[in-house]
This record gives structure tokens, C-alpha cells and sequence, in this order.
């Protein structure tokens, strides 16, 4: 059973979004998906400044045999990218949970939070998938 | 039965093997009223003698003929092992070299193709190759328009000096994803695209702007105010350009200030011949930052578990059989074997081989406009610069000229009739193959037919 | 530095050149009209080598790639089928080699022949009822149909219809060039069988349906058995059916795309019409229409004017979704194809798909009495069949990978891996009709042989291969630390 933490929300398309104390909130990928997809090669991230609604298309992770989209678990404006992926994507597999975040994104609607899965549901659908 | 090996006792044993009586129970699965007939209209097989004498018959009816038409595509003398080793077996029969271990001969060719490619045009990064120089237009244009992320709306500004079949293709390809050509004229005098007719596009939204170095008609464009220009109005820079040439003139890396973004060109005056238009190869070179939005096969160099140097394909998450509806393009090939004897004839040639044959080209085609031009009523149609081709205007149509010169065996140049409307213009050109002899004979037939 | 390794430019050295092979340089004072500052200042980085250096360099290469030429190629979907040397020779006669694309057709009547018959050959063989050759492979062709299919719509008003149907089992130029054609995608399942499943098929269908495309026999190596139905359900919707031509070796001879109800097909001359791969290309993708769609096949078509063959322009197809490469696509691969179709004749193409079928069936039920799973036993092959891995993977750890990779230790190129996806773990192999019974028990050896060391030594067969010039290389790397360019050190 892969790493889930407690602390974060997911969405279905294995996203996770950590809220921070301002009201902005860390996303990633989780160590589910980060495995399926294998040796990451390369992330594409949003540009800093867009706005998006939630499951809009925010980039692309890459690894040698596949590529998978990132959507935004929730709406808002990305007010940060993790510039070290570009030269370091292995970050992602390494820390997936930490140093391997791609995105920084300010929430329009917190209230959003709750579509999200709760640690225990996303494990009950990786469960379900496998 | 031609190419099928299998005696009468090798079918019996394979049918006895699968369990079925006859080949026709294979394809019990079929419904039955489907089934082919006897394809009646197919002519009875001929064996290899006959084959080949029918159309060795055939080659010959449309042999004969002295060539000064350019607009494309150019005689070049090509040396006899390009196409003796590039048709060995081992290049000929391959496939597409996805089991890179078994495939390192073809890798590597791409590999050193690209290097080649990329010094010559000055740019960073090559893939190994597209169809040929004018769907790479197109591709190139698809690909600008997701590299330039500053750009919102999807639209190209593309000069009318661009060879008009490279923008009916172009046009033909992109536009059924929404894109929009914008069409930029030229100078009717120089023959050029200038800055000035630009002006009213200065501060719009375009994604790029392509810019062919010779253009169509010959002449040189003035590249770096062309590039520093499209830059500073934040479009990309697609060049399109005739690699020969790039043995004596400026590689689009060093354009302007930053150079350009992608290069695309027809790959066929390296080493590839006629062959009425091909197979040729399109070459397609960028800037680093943009090689992610490049289309088509791209080698890399690494190693091997070992540690020992090796080739593989790499980006391919980019590609059709990976991204799917999201690829980059849905292009599967290169031109592998155009490309292998283009490497092979850039190998022979050198930067000063290639020189050479650039400055005959360019000689031998300035004999032949000032030989025609001696003649009462031709003139050079635009006072520009050329490379290895000029506009000539005659006296008379152009079209009713080439035919008359065609009944003498002589193919004259091409009519700038059909896309310009320039009824008395035509596009003439002599590649280092042509002898002092036959322009001679070229300029004497002309004077005739104009008499 | 590994000299087996070696690059074109490592045996280079300053001043050295192939002199008798570019013209002698040009005098100075030719060049002066050219503007300095469009000059180039410095020379390009090219090598500089003897004639006999790089004949070797590049022969030594070619010795380090499979090819039909020297081994059995069961590469599924690709059909490598011998190359006639014949159909070489005769395309690169001195006639059809020095033809401008732009001569005039008082100088192409030769070669137009050859064109105009072959366009002929394809509508018999294929069952449409029109040809047009230049599409320069078969992604071309694809981006072809698929623009036709927009481009019939278009004329009829229609404009809702914004969707192409694919099964997911299709190729990934499929969905590709649907989108390069500006449409959406949606993929429809397919069920145990390896059939399309109707009723997800039919309940996808509606009138937002441009069109449906797809290969038959399937990407699973078999015959869709309810095609008539899937191109009922299609066009009832209005929309339209589209072929694609990869699996066309299985059925030459013995059923037409036309016959079975599709408007449009693309053909891979390079898979089923024997011209070379040559490495990854040039190939040639022909499209084949329906009466309905023949106002707009690509140009340029070859047409007949009593004794005497003519371009047809834009005047005769007003409609045409026009030109796809700068002149007639890849010339000189299509006259390979049509030396090809007089070499086989009638008699010949009749047996295509009769003696490629018959090689697929025989290595299938070969490779089950070894060991191997079908992944669809209850079927026939067509010319290619699959078998999955799914199973010694669980039990020795060995995929499908590792078995294609140890075949090349037996001198037998990698059937195709992983494709289609819907099979995990699967190989798609395809003998084709031109291989000796003999050549197809080697390889059934050769894969009993590797069943048995994955059983008995897994380890061996996960680090295959060992013959080859190089093992198994770093994907990642070359994909993390792009090395695409050689400079100097």
C-alpha cells in the first residue's frame, strides 16, 4: 500500500492539495501515481498568474513509456510553480509529498475542498482500481 | 506464385498443424457474402524480365530532356556511394528502430544526421526528419503556435515570396484546426518581403513569422531586420530555407539578434535525386527551449547498462502511439532512407564540398540569366540578390515559352503564371550539373523561340 | 573511446576531403554579388573525411541493424514482408530518377502510365471507386481521410457533427489525427472477443458523429466479426466509416474495405505492397473513396485523356481538400508498389491474405502447443495473432519486454510489444506470406527455448539482450540529460 498522509485531500485523478494557513494551498501527485508512472523525465507547469476552474488541464507529468495530465483539484489562481522540476524531475519520485510539489495555487471557493477524498476514500479507490 | 515459398508437403503440414482442411476455412470467420471476387480487372503477374522491361519502357519515354526548372527541387551531382551504400539491405529493409538494441546502425545515422543538420543551420536541436519541406511548413506553423505562450489567437503571417506549394500545403494542413494564414505581400520591384509592408502588423497578436531565405523567386531576403522585427512584436521566427545555400549564407541561428526559433527546409538537394518530387525528407531544426513542441522521431545519445555509449529514441511521451489525441503531431516516420543518403552525401562533401557546389550553383545560374538576358526583351523581373535562382520576364507568355522550348527538349524554368498572375515571368535555374554547352543551347533555343 | 561507438566525427581531421566528389571550388570574384552581410562567416561543422572513410563508417553501421534482409521480422501491424530487389532497380532507373516533379506532362507520359494504372489496381483491390496516390504515409493517408470525412460534412451544412469514434484497441495515430483534423475524440470499448462492443458502439453514435475509424481485421489480430452492423449503426447516424489500411495484408485477395461498407480507407504501400521501411521510412499512405467522397480526394490524381495521361487540377476537383506535400508525395515509393502489383497479378493478390493467414494460424497454434497463451484462443488469426505474457509474468517476473529482448540472442527481431494496450502483457506478431515454414520454426524454437529459461534461469532473460552491439539502454537518461547533437569536446 503506497504512502497516503492523513493531513492532505486528493482527487480522483490521484492530485493532492495541501491547505496552508493563508488560504493558498501546495499541489502534487501522489506517491500512487507517481509510481505508476515510473522515472519522471520531465513536468510541465501552469504559468504563474493563470486562473483555472477545477479538472481544467494545469500540465503534464512525462516519463519515459507514458504521459498523464494534471488537473487542478480545485479553482483559482496559480500563484507559484516549483521551478526545481524543470532541471530536477526526479524530485517528483524522490519527495512527492514534499520537495516534489508541483504548484501553488490561491483557492476562489475553499468550500471546494469538500468534492475532494478524504485520505481513507482515495485509499478505498486505489483499493477499488487495483 | 510470386514471393510465397511454401511447397504443396509445407501447406499440408501447416493446415495439419492449425487442424482445418483447406487455406479457405481460415476464413470461416468472414461472412460468406462478403467475400471477394476474382478482381478481374487486374492484369495477369509478370515475372521479374517482363516487369522490368515495361518500365524500363516507360522510364525511357520521359528521358531526354535538359532541366532548368528549380522552384523546389534541384539536380545535384550525387556521389555514387551515397545511394550504394544507403540501399544496403540493412538500411533498406529495416523498420523504424524501436528495439534499439538491434537497431543501432540506423540510431546512430539519425544521430550524426541531426548533428549534421543542426551546424548547418546554427541551431540547437534536430529530429529526424519529416515528410519533406513542405508539410514540414505546416508542421512547423502547428508547432509555433504551441511553443509561442504569449501568443492567444492562432494565427501565422507567412510573405506571398514563400513558395506558393509550400503555402497551399501549409494552408490545406493547418486550417482545419482553426488556424489562420496571414498572407504578407512583397516588393514588386526587389522581389522581397520588407519591413515596411510588416508595419500594419506591428503590435497584433501572431504567433510567427515565416521567412524563406532564398524565397521563392531567388532572392535574398533581408533576414536579420525580418527576424529582429518579428521578435520585438514577441512572434516566433520559422525559417524556411534551401540547405545548400546555407554553405555560403548566414544559418538561421544567427539571424538577427537571437537568431530564429525553427527551421524547416526540403532536405532533397543533399544527395537525394529528382524522382519526380520524391521520396525527399523535410528537415526541422529549433532552439532547445522549443524541442518538446518539435514533431516527429528525435534520437538521443546515452549508455547502455553497461555504461557503453549507445542510441535510442527519445520524447517519445510526445508522440502518437504514447500521447494519443494529445500528441504532437500524428506522424509515426521520418524519411529514414532519404535522410541515410543525405547524411552519407553531407559526410562526402564537407562544409567545402558543399561550398563548391553552392557557388556553381550560384554561378552557373547568374551565366544563364545574363545569357538570356542578352536576348532582345528578357529582363530580370526583381533587383534583389539571388542564390541559385532568377525571375526572368520575357516578351510573351510564359507557359506558350516553356512549351515551345519542351518541343526542343529543353524544360526552361517554371511559369510564375499560375500563382502570381505574372503571365511573362518564369523561375529559371542551373545547379552545378549544368554544363557552359547546355547553356549555350538553352540561350540560343530561347532566342529562336522568341525570334 | 569505444571504437565500436565511434561517430562519423571522431575520424574526422582538419583538411582532409573526398575531392573528387563535389565540383572544384568556385573562383572568388562568382561570389562577390552576394552580400557580405548575409554571408556566412563560419563554416559549418561538418566532417572531414576520405570517400573510403565514409563508405566504411556507414557500411559498418548498417551491419549493426536487423532487417528483413537478414532476419525474420514478425513485427505485428507492420508487415515485413520481403522487399523485391526488382522493384528497387526498376524505381531508380535513370528515366524516373532525373524527372522534375515540375516537368511538363509531354515529358511524364512514362511515368504517369505507371501512376495511373497503379491508382486503377488499388480501386480493384480494395473495392472503392477512387484512388489518390499522394499521401507520403500512412498518417498522411489517415490526415487525408479524415480531412475528407470533415470536408463531406462541410458541404452538406452539416456543421454539429465535432466527434470521431475510435475503439480503443486502435492505433495512436488514430485519435492523433482525428484531432489534427480538428475534431474530438471518444473511444468506444471492445469486448472479450476482441470485437467492438456494439451497443457502446451504438449508444455512442448520434449526430454529433462525424465518424467512426477503424482497422479490420482489428488491432487484436482478428476479423470483426459484425462489421456490417457497426457500419449500419455508423451511418444511420449519418456519420461516416473509415478504414484503416494497417491490417490490409489479411484480407488482399479475399475481402474489399469497399465491400464491407467503409467510405474511405487509407493503404500502407510500405506494409502490404512490399515497398521497403528503410528504417523508419519513406513509406506511402494512398486513399480510397466511396462514390460519395471522391469530389474530395487530395491532388495531385493522375486521369486518362484517350492515349495520353494528364495531372488533374483543381478545375476537375473543385472541392479537393487539397495538396499535402509540395509536389506528388513520395513518387518513387509508388513506383515500387506498382511494380510490385504487375509482378503479383491477379493470381498473386488473390493469395496474399490466403498464405499470410495461413502462416499466422500455423506459428499460433505452434507457440499455444509450447506453452504460450492466445490472447484470444477462441478465434482465428488473421495474418497477425496475440499472445500474453500476463501469466509467466506473475510467475517468473518476466514480461513481454524481456522475452522480445531475448529474442534478438536467437537472431529473431522483437515481435511488436505492448500494443495493443487493452492486452497487458502481450506480443502482436505477424509472420507474413513471403517467410519459409523453416523460418517460422526457427522462431517457434526460439520461443520455446525462452519459455523454458524463464522457468528454469528468469534472470537470463531479463538481462537480454547479449549479441548485440549494445545491452539494454538508459531511457531515462537520454530523456533527462538530452544528448541529441554532437559538438566538439
Amino acid at each position: 500500500m503506497s504512502n497516503i498522509p492523513a493531513e492532505l485531500r486528493y482527487a480522483k485523478s490521484h492530485e493532492w492539495i495541501r491547505l496552508e494557513d493563508d488560504g493558498t494551498a501546495y499541489v502534487g501527485i501522489s506517491e500512487h501515481a507517481q509510481e505508476a508512472m515510473g522515472d519522471l523525465v520531465y513536468v510541465e507547469l501552469p504559468d504563474v498568474g493563470a486562473v483555472v476552474a477545477s479538472s481544467d488541464e494545469t500540465g503534464v507529468v512525462e516519463s519515459v513509456k507514458a504521459a498523464s495530465d494534471i488537473y487542478a483539484p480545485v479553482s483559482g489562481e496559480i500563484i507559484a510553480v516549483n521551478e526545481a522540476l524543470s532541471d530536477s524531475p526526479e524530485l517528483v519520485n524522490q519527495d512527492c509529498y514534499g520537495d516534489g510539489w508541483l504548484y501553488q495555487i490561491k483557492l476562489s471557493d475553499k468550500a471546494e475542498l469538500e468534492d475532494l477524498l478524504g485520505a481513507e476514500d482515495y485509499a478505498a479507490q486505489l483499493e477499488e482500481d487495483a | 506464385m510470386p514471393y510465397i515459398p511454401h511447397t504443396p508437403d509445407d501447406v499440408q503440414v501447416m493446415l495439419d498443424a492449425i487442424g482445418v482442411a483447406r487455406i479457405e476455412d481460415l476464413f470461416d470467420e468472414i461472412p460468406a457474402h462478403l467475400k471477394a471476387g476474382a478482381l478481374e480487372k487486374l492484369p495477369d503477374g509478370l515475372t521479374e524480365m517482363e516487369v522490368t522491361a515495361l518500365m524500363s519502357a516507360r522510364a525511357r519515354q520521359d528521358e531526354g530532356a535538359v532541366c532548368f526548372i528549380g522552384a523546389g527541387a534541384y539536380e545535384h551531382h550525387i556521389p555514387a556511394a551515397v545511394w550504394e551504400v544507403a540501399t544496403r539491405g540493412e538500411y533498406y529493409t529495416a523498420y523504424t528502430p524501436y528495439q534499439a538494441e538491434a537497431s543501432q546502425g540506423t540510431l546512430q545515422t539519425i544521430y550524426e544526421y541531426q548533428s549534421m543538420i543542426a551546424h548547418l543551420t546554427g541551431m540547437d536541436v534536430s529530429n529526424a526528419s519529416v515528410y519533406d519541406g513542405a508539410s514540414g511548413l505546416a508542421e512547423a506553423v502547428l508547432m509555433a503556435l504551441r511553443a509561442n505562450r504569449k501568443s492567444k489567437t492562432n494565427r501565422v503571417l507567412m510573405p506571398t515570396a514563400v513558395h506558393p506549394l509550400y503555402r497551399r500545403a501549409t494552408r490545406d494542413i493547418v486550417t482545419n484546426q482553426g488556424v489562420t494564414i496571414e498572407e504578407v505581400p512583397f516588393c514588386n520591384e526587389r522581389g522581397v518581403t520588407s519591413v515596411d509592408a510588416l508595419a500594419q502588423y506591428a503590435g497584433e497578436d501572431y504567433a510567427a513569422l515565416v521567412i524563406a531565405q532564398p524565397n521563392f523567386f531567388g532572392c535574398l531576403e533581408d533576414v536579420d531586420a525580418l527576424t529582429d522585427w518579428a521578435h520585438a512584436n514577441n512572434m516566433l521566427v520559422i525559417a524556411v530555407v534551401n540547405p545548400t545555400s546555407l554553405a555560403l549564407l548566414k544559418p538561421p541561428g544567427e539571424w538577427g539578434e537571437n537568431g530564429v526559433d525553427i527551421v524547416v527546409g526540403e532536405g532533397q538537394p543533399l544527395g537525394v535525386p529528382l524522382s519526380s518530387g520524391g521520396p525527399y525528407f523535410g528537415f526541422m531544426c529549433c532552439k532547445q527551449q522549443h524541442v518538446r513542441q518539435m514533431p516527429g522521431r528525435i534520437i538521443g545519445r546515452t549508455v547502455d547498462m553497461d555504461g557503453k555509449p549507445g542510441f535510442a529514441l527519445t520524447l517519445q511521451a510526445r508522440e502518437q502511439h504514447i500521447r494519443r489525441s494529445k500528441a504532437t503531431s500524428n506522424i509515426c516516420t521520418n524519411q529514414g532512407l532519404a535522410m541515410t543518403a543525405a547524411t552519407i552525401y553531407m559526410s562526402l562533401l564537407g562544409a567545402d564540398g558543399l561550398a563548391s557546389v553552392a557557388g556553381h550553383c550560384h554561378a552557373n545560374t547568374n551565366l544563364l540569366a545574363e545569357k538570356l538576358c542578352s536576348i532582345n526583351g528578357v529582363t530580370r523581373r526583381f533587383a534583389s540578390s539571388t542564390f541559385h535562382e532568377v525571375v526572368i520576364e520575357l516578351p510573351q507568355s510564359a507557359n506558350l515559352t516553356l512549351k515551345a522550348l519542351a518541343a526542343k527538349n529543353i524544360l526552361g524554368g517554371y511559369s510564375l503564371a499560375p500563382a502570381y498572375g505574372f503571365d511573362n515571368a518564369m523561375l529559371i535555374c542551373a545547379t552545378e550539373v549544368r554544363t557552359l554547352d547546355e547553356i549555350e543551347q538553352y540561350a540560343a533555343a530561347l532566342a529562336e523561340v522568341l525570334a | 573511446m569505444n571504437r565500436e561507438a565511434q561517430l562519423i566525427f571522431d575520424v574526422s581531421k582538419a583538411g582532409r576531403r573526398a575531392f573528387s566528389q563535389a565540383p572544384k571550388p568556385v573562383a572568388d570574384d562568382k561570389l562577390s554579388d552576394l552580400p557580405a552581410g548575409l554571408r556566412r562567416q563560419s563554416k559549418p561543422m561538418l566532417p572531414e573525411v576520405s570517400e573510403l572513410q565514409v563508405v566504411r563508417h556507414y557500411t559498418n553501421l548498417s551491419s549493426k541493424n536487423f532487417a528483413i534482409d537478414k532476419q525474420f521480422y514478425p513485427l505485428g501491424s507492420c508487415t515485413m514482408k520481403y522487399n523485391p530487389r526488382g522493384a528497387n532497380r526498376a524505381a531508380m532507373l535513370p528515366g524516373f530518377l532525373k524527372r522534375h516533379p515540375l516537368a511538363p506532362e509531354s515529358h511524364s507520359q512514362g511515368y504517369l502510365a505507371c501512376l495511373f494504372e497503379l491508382q486503377e489496381f488499388l480501386k480493384e483491390v480494395t473495392g472503392m471507386k477512387g484512388v489518390s496516390l499522394t499521401p507520403m504515409a500512412g498518417a498522411q493517408g489517415e490526415f487525408a481521410g479524415v480531412a475528407m470525412i470533415r470536408a463531406y460534412h462541410e458541404a452538406r451544412n452539416d456543421h454539429a457533427r465535432t466527434e470521431i469514434l475510435v475503439p480503443e484497441a486502435a492505433h495512436g495515430t488514430n485519435p492523433a489525427t482525428a484531432v489534427m483534423c480538428g475534431y474530438k475524440v471518444r473511444e468506444v470499448p471492445v469486448n472479450n472477443n476482441g470485437d467492438v462492443d456494439l451497443e457502446a458502439l451504438k449508444a455512442a453514435c448520434g449526430p454529433q458523429t462525424a465518424g467512426l475509424m477503424m482497422t479490420n481485421p482489428s488491432t487484436c489480430g482478428v476479423f470483426e466479426r459484425q462489421i456490417e452492423a457497426i457500419a449500419k449503426a455508423v451511418h444511420e447516424s449519418g456519420g461516416l466509416l473509415y478504414y484503416d489500411g494497417a491490417n490490409l495484408n489479411a484480407i488482399l485477395g479475399k475481402v474489399r474495405p469497399g465491400d464491407m461498407g467503409f467510405d474511405v480507407i487509407h493503404m500502407n504501400l510500405h506494409k502490404t505492397f512490399a515497398t521497403p521501411h528503410g528504417g523508419g521510412g519513406p513509406g506511402a499512405g494512398p486513399v480510397g473513396v466511396s462514390e460519395r467522397l471522391k469530389p474530395f480526394l487530395p491532388t495531385p490524381i493522375v486521369g486518362q485523356d484517350g492515349d495520353s495521361y494528364r495531372w488533374l487540377s483543381d478545375a476537375d476537383l473543385p472541392q479537393t481538400i487539397g495538396h499535402l506535400s509540395a509536389f506528388m508525395g513520395n513518387a518513387g515509393v509508388l513506383l515500387r508498389a506498382y511494380y510490385y502489383a504487375r509482378a503479383l497479378g491477379r493470381e498473386g493478390m488473390l493469395r496474399v491474405g490466403e498464405y499470410s493467414s495461413l502462416a499466422a494460424n500455423y506459428m499460433l497454434k505452434r507457440l499455444q502447443q509450447v506453452g504460450y497463451t492466445a490472447a484470444y484462443p477462441e478465434r482465428r488469426a488473421s495474418h497477425e495473432f496475440i499472445i500474453t505474457l500476463a501469466k509467466e509474468s506473475k510467475a517468473f517476473d518476466v514480461s513481454a519486454m524481456d522475452v522480445a529482448k531475448r529474442l534478438l540472442d536467437y537472431n529473431q527481431h522483437a515481435p511488436t510489444t505492448y500494443f495493443p494496450l487493452l492486452v497487458p502483457e502481450c506480443l502482436l506478431i505477424e509472420p507474413t506470406e513471403t517467410e519459409t515454414k523453416e523460418a517460422l520454426d526457427e522462431f517457434i524454437d526460439a520461443m520455446a527455448k525462452i519459455l523454458e529459461e524463464a522457468r528454469e534461469n528468469p534472470e537470463l532473460v531479463k538481462g537480454a539482450p547479449y549479441s548485440q552491439p549494445v545491452r539494454r539502454l538508459d531511457d531515462v537518461r537520454a530523456a533527462r540529460e538530452l544528448n541529441l547533437v554532437w559538438k566538439p569536446a
